[in-house]
């Protein structure tokens, strides 16, 4: 790739660390992302990885952004209530670059299709609000052995592992099935401090930009677990679990399935 | 006996110490809201009474967190 001398000014706080360079600043243009979910952890991993020159980020989601959004979903302005949330995002990403090719996937993912989908992409960021997603991302992604981030939020916690497939544990050898419905609150009927989307988001930002520069360490075998009240974070090493019904020796998932949607009715 | 829980090593007075008594005493307000592993190893819902831990034995139980978007 042949740089102009606007794109070396753009990315020279990238180019002038030594860890990335002209050569990881093209590794990062090449790359292919795909974000799940325009929300919380969407919007501030899309805004960094956009301005990072990320060259082709997608983005999935199938809702239209409300107000209740605007309290943390930073790619999403007041103006912009009512609108479906991809649109809303590719037009704050490719004003922020326009370098970066941005593809917007106005759906749901199902087990039906996220295969195809995600087959695009060499990274997948999971900023999914529901556990039936988080198990599908999961899931197609070990099948179709594309690295992924998993994160989650709540109220004031956060929590991100990254996975590789075949080689480190997967989001199941830790979390095995979802919840049952209604177990576990969801952000909508519990709550969360709109700044811990964008820390954990950007965390998620970071490993991916680190998995395609190729340095430092991802947290692989690592969930990464922050309480925002008392701004601890703890690292809880995890490793591959042969009784993984995914990626254990015998594994008993073999498809996709399509879990049941956990009721949520609050917005 | 002492048993290490999220890394930090607590004292149980009990002679006998299970999976769920551990729960009870971090106020886990209900066994599906956490993934639990004991010295490194995935442990079932279904075996919280009955997983007995030892002196010494780490437990690590991690909540479920599935916010993100809406
Ligand atoms: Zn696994």
């Amino acid at each position: 790739m042949n740089y102009s001398a606007e794109q070396l000014e753009r990315y020279s706080r990238h180019i002038i660390l030594q860890e990335v360079g002209v050569e990881g600043q093209e590794k990062i243009g090449a790359a292919r992302v795909l974000i799940v979910g325009a929300g919380g952890l969407g919007s501030p991993a899309a805004l960094y990885l956009a301005a990072a020159g990320v060259g082709t980020i997608g983005i999935v989601d199938g809702d239209v952004v409300d107000l209740s959004n605007l309290q943390r979903q930073i790619a999403h302005y007041t103006k912009d209530v009512g609108r479906e949330k991809v649109l809303s995002a590719e037009e704050k990403m490719v004003a922020i670059n326009p370098d970066v090719k941005v593809q917007t996937h106005r759906m749901l993912l199902k087990a039906a299709n996220i295969r195809e989908v995600i087959r695009d992409y060499d990274f997948v960021l999971d900023g999914t609000d529901n556990f039936p997603t988080k198990f599908l991302v999961n899931d197609a992604c070990v099948m179709e052995n594309i690295p992924f981030s998993h994160g989650g939020i709540l109220r004031f916690d956060g929590q991100t592992m990254t996975v590789l497939p075949g080689r480190s544990s997967c989001y199941r050898c830790t979390f095995r099935q979802p919840p049952p419905p209604d177990a576990v609150p969801t952000c909508s009927q519990a709550g969360v401090l709109g700044a811990i989307a964008g820390m954990l988001g950007t965390i998620q930002a970071a490993e991916t930009l680190k998995y395609f520069i190729g340095t430092g360490e991802l947290l692989t075998d690592t969930l990464l677990s922050f309480n925002a009240l008392n701004m601890t974070f703890r690292r809880v090493p995890l490793r591959r679990q042969d009784s993984c019904p995914l990626c254990g020796s015998k594994p008993t998932i073999t498809e996709l399935v399509d879990y049941e949607q956990t009721a949520c009715v609050i917005k | 006996m002492q048993i290490t829980v999220n890394g930090e090593a607590k004292d149980f007075a009990e002679d006998q110490v299970n999976v769920s008594l551990v729960l009870a005493h971090q106020k886990v307000e209900s066994p599906d809201m956490v993934a639990v592993q004991v010295n490194g190893a995935f442990v079932d819902k279904g075996e919280f009474d009955s997983r007995v831990l030892q002196d010494g034995d780490s437990v690590e139980f991690l909540y479920f967190m599935g916010g993100g978007a809406v």
